[in-house]
């Protein structure tokens, strides 16, 4: 059963993989987990999507403004970019890579269409990662990091 | 961890325990675990998964998330940290003046990394010094191998003080700043320079040095009181005089060498140059100073110091101004033959132009006649500037110091445009002093340093920077230079550099600021025709540089002035490019290094001789094509343009007088190669 639970857990980290929302840098920070921090990254996920949510408000207020002061958005979204590689949010760091290309090149409609894909992606991943989180903690807090195959 | 490493640089002589305090010939094998880490970064997430990672690495862990905290507790606990590690982005300050402040005050090395893998804002981690640069998200990989950076600084410190001769300070800055090789083409030849004259200054140390090689002695951290007596005794020696070895003796430090003071002496203008350039020279200049408000006035009585040292020297021993100008320009005159185009390597320098900025800055002082006009001295001092300027800078030999010193002033204004204020005192002082001592050769470098500093040879506007100089525009009204400046100087000073060795890195610092500031302005033709003049008259010696060798004689001055559109810091660079070659001749090719940078508006720039003699209206043209491309440091008779005729000739004359001067320094003070020890 342990290692049916070990095997299903091993598989939906696969497929976050697979399917883009995971890079290695989940992996180091699954690495990084031990006996004295059995749950770093979920406690890293926590945090960062408490301290991400003031940043997406930032930038959904920052959007509405007319004009659109574009560095500022820029900055925003450099710190949200920032947060969200550290998590190893592989789909999102793209889509806030081409929002900030966007903002260079003074594209404001091209920023809020791709920041509509941006709370998307977040909203997904974030979803996704409660129910691997979930799924772990009740396989036991000995899981160990495991690249995906 | 790579015992293999720890051999290796212990077979180099560095005692084991100077590479680690928790090492030591038994305990080897740790190293480099307990390496004590500064870890400073706004995003929390960032900060718990950096001090996860250097905790698995076994090191000791600080985590801060304030710029200004983690100084605190730099300063707080001077030999506590081993490393730091920082955010480029962060709301409170910079990364990168954390990085200054950090490695002018502590001398540790620092590690930028940011989400942001822009070559430039590589490029601006390299050249304010950061040993290394990692882009997030960062991987557990990268941080294991952190501690090659301590060893290695270590060991350079080590090294240095065991033989200077190779310039431990060189060693200890290049490794800080090896990536600054590729942007100080001279760097060598800094490297020459220091060695020649840390020769002369060690043959005497050798005991002193074979008894300090055995062990590692611990860091000197320079704090504000231990700068304020370095500055105290250098300024008591004067420039010319300031070795290291007086300067400890005056200084009466139990504990400190004099490689410290070497080092220090190196350092310190290099950091001047760095934060010459403007943005980080306020925090530059707070670093320089110590955290304290009184950075400005450190700065500026440190340089007015240098420049008085320089002033009263009259001709500015070849030692100090080669020493000065070397460790200022030496940076800079690897860039680039004069006539690279300013543009392009303004962006490559930017960062080395505050620096230069600051080495001129003291050089320049002595030029502050001239220069204070020139220099876009910030808003408030430009009206008192101009003033000072006009009326010291008759005197062609003035001139030269005084665009140097304007320069240096103007370099350090425009960096520290906040700053304004402090300086205009310093550089209503400086001008007045300076004005007529510095020899022509001396004037020469300073002219192309403070050619872009001060803005005014360019522009003929003090404002070098628009910024700042907003007000510049008294005199010279046309300054709008300032803003042009910024930007174009960068270019030229390069340039200038190369030639002259010295001055034009000054002048690049400058320059750089000023051309960011609008070249439109035909500041160059400030209303101070007179020093523009004089300027010119330097200029046309100092101007050797440029290709020419045509003397940028007052002609081009009237041309300038005619036709200012050219923007200041074409002037300036014409000024600088000339300096900067001044060595040889005084010839003005700068016209030709500065207006060939850029466009061909000017067209006749490239031929400063013809220029010079032909009508103003040239000049000025030659000035908009160009606008800073050359003048950085060659243009220091950029204030010449603004000057007018009676500039021009006293110029003349002085360059006249000067040639002379220059002889005797043997312009070798500007090339770093020659540099007579």
């Amino acid at each position: 059963m342990e290692r049916n639970l070990h095997r299903q857990l091993a598989n939906m980290k696969k497929s976050l993989f697979d399917q883009g929302y995971l890079d290695e840098q989940f992996i180091q920070l699954e690495e990084l987990q031990d006996a004295a921090n059995p749950n770093f990254v979920e406690e890293v996920v926590t945090m960062y999507y408490r301290d991400s949510a003031r940043l997406i408000q930032n930038i959904d207020h920052a959007l509405e403004k007319n004009p659109l002061d574009f560095a500022k958005l820029d900055n925003y979204m450099h710190q949200f970019k920032g947060s969200s590689c550290s998590i190893g949010a592989k789909k999102l760091k793209n889509e806030c890579t081409q929002f900030k290309e966007y903002c260079e090149t003074g594209n404001g409609e091209g920023c809020k269409r791709t920041f509509q894909q941006v709370k998307k992606e977040y909203a997904a991943l974030k979803k996704k990662l409660e129910h691997y989180f979930q799924f772990a903690r009740q396989v036991g807090p000995v899981e160990k990091a495991c690249r995906p195959k | 961890m790579n015992l293999g490493g720890l051999q290796a640089v212990k077979s180099m002589s560095v005692p084991s325990s100077s590479l680690s305090r928790k090492s030591g010939d038994g305990v080897s094998d740790q190293f480099p675990a307990g390496l004590r880490v500064l870890v400073v970064d706004d995003d929390p997430i960032c900060l718990l998964i950096l001090e996860k990672m250097l905790k698995k690495c076994l090191y000791e862990v600080t985590k801060c998330n304030r710029a200004e905290l983690a100084l605190n507790y730099l300063r707080e606990n001077k030999n506590g940290y081993d490393i730091v590690i920082s955010d480029v982005h962060m709301p409170d300050m910079d990364g990168f003046k954390l990085l200054e402040h950090v490695g002018l005050e502590m001398d540790l090395p620092v590690i930028m990394m940011s989400a942001d893998d822009g070559k430039k804002v590589v490029m601006k981690g390299i050249t304010h010094g950061a040993v290394d640069y990692l882009i997030k998200p960062v991987r557990i990989e990268a941080l294991k191998n952190i501690w090659q950076h301590v060893v290695r600084k270590n060991k350079d410190e080590y090294k240095g003080k065991d033989c200077e001769q190779t310039g431990s300070v060189e060693d200890g800055e290049q490794q800080q700043k090896p990536p600054e090789d590729a942007e100080y083409s001279s760097s060598a030849n800094e490297g020459n320079w220091k060695n020649s004259k840390k020769r002369k200054d060690e043959e005497d140390e050798a005991e002193e040095r074979d008894d300090t090689s055995s062990l590692k002695k611990p860091r000197v951290v320079w704090s504000v009181e231990l700068h304020q007596q370095f500055v105290t005794a250098v300024n008591h020696l004067g420039l010319d005089k300031a070795v290291p070895k007086k300067i400890l003796e005056l200084m009466n430090v139990p504990g400190l060498t004099r490689e410290n003071v070497a080092s220090h002496l190196q350092y310190r203008l290099y950091l001047r140059r760095l934060s010459g350039v403007s943005q980080h020279q306020n925090g530059l200049n707070n670093a320089f100073m110590g955290p304290t408000d009184a950075t400005f006035g450190s700065m500026s009585s440190f340089n007015g110091i240098e420049l008085q040292a320089l002033a009263s020297s009259g001709q500015l021993p070849p030692q100090s101004l080669a020493i000065i100008q070397a460790a200022a320009l030496g940076r800079a005159t690897n860039k680039s033959p004069v006539p690279v185009p300013l543009v392009d390597q303004r962006n490559l320098f930017s960062f080395e132009s505050p620096k230069l900025r600051f080495g001129e800055d003291s050089l320049l002082n002595n030029n502050s006649k001239q220069i204070n006009l020139l220099h876009g001295i910030p808003t408030n001092m430009e009206p008192k500037q101009l003033a000072t300027l006009h009326q010291s800078a008759q005197s062609l030999g003035n001139l030269n110091m005084q665009l140097q010193s304007q320069s240096s002033q103007s370099g350090s204004l425009l960096t520290q445009r906040p700053q304004s204020q402090p300086r205009t005192p310093l550089l209503n002082e400086i001008n007045g002093s300076h004005v007529s001592t510095l020899p022509s050769s001396l004037g020469q470098p300073i002219m192309s340093q403070a050619l872009p500093s001060s803005v005014l040879p360019r522009n003929g506007i003090e404002n070098v920077r628009g910024g700042t100089f907003g007000s510049v525009s008294q005199p010279s009204s046309a300054l709008d230079f300032s803003v042009n400046h910024g930007t174009e100087f960068p270019g030229n000073s390069f340039p200038l550099m190369s030639n002259s060795g010295i001055p034009i890195l000054t002048s690049k610092g400058m320059l750089q600021e000023e051309v960011k500031s609008e070249m439109k302005v035909p500041r160059g033709y400030l209303p101070n025709y007179d020093t523009f003049d004089e300027l010119n008259q330097n200029r046309t010696q100092d101007w050797g540089v440029q290709t020419d060798g045509s003397t940028f004689d007052v002609s081009q001055h009237s041309n300038l002035q005619g036709s200012l559109d050219v923007s200041p810091s074409i002037l300036v660079q014409q000024g600088f490019s000339s300096n900067l070659k001044s060595e040889q001749s005084r010839n003005i090719p700068v016209s030709k290094a500065t207006f060939a940078v850029g466009d061909s508006r000017a067209g006749n720039i490239s031929n400063p001789s013809q220029q010079l003699n032909s009508s103003p209206a040239d000049i000025s043209q030659r000035i908009k094509a160009e606008r800073l491309p050359n003048m950085g440091f060659q243009n220091t008779f950029f204030p010449e343009q603004f000057g007018q005729d009676d500039l021009m000739s006293a110029l003349l004359k002085q360059q006249e007088g000067t040639g002379a001067v220059e002889s005797e320094f043997g312009f070798d003070g500007y090339h770093l190669d020659n540099l007579p020890v």
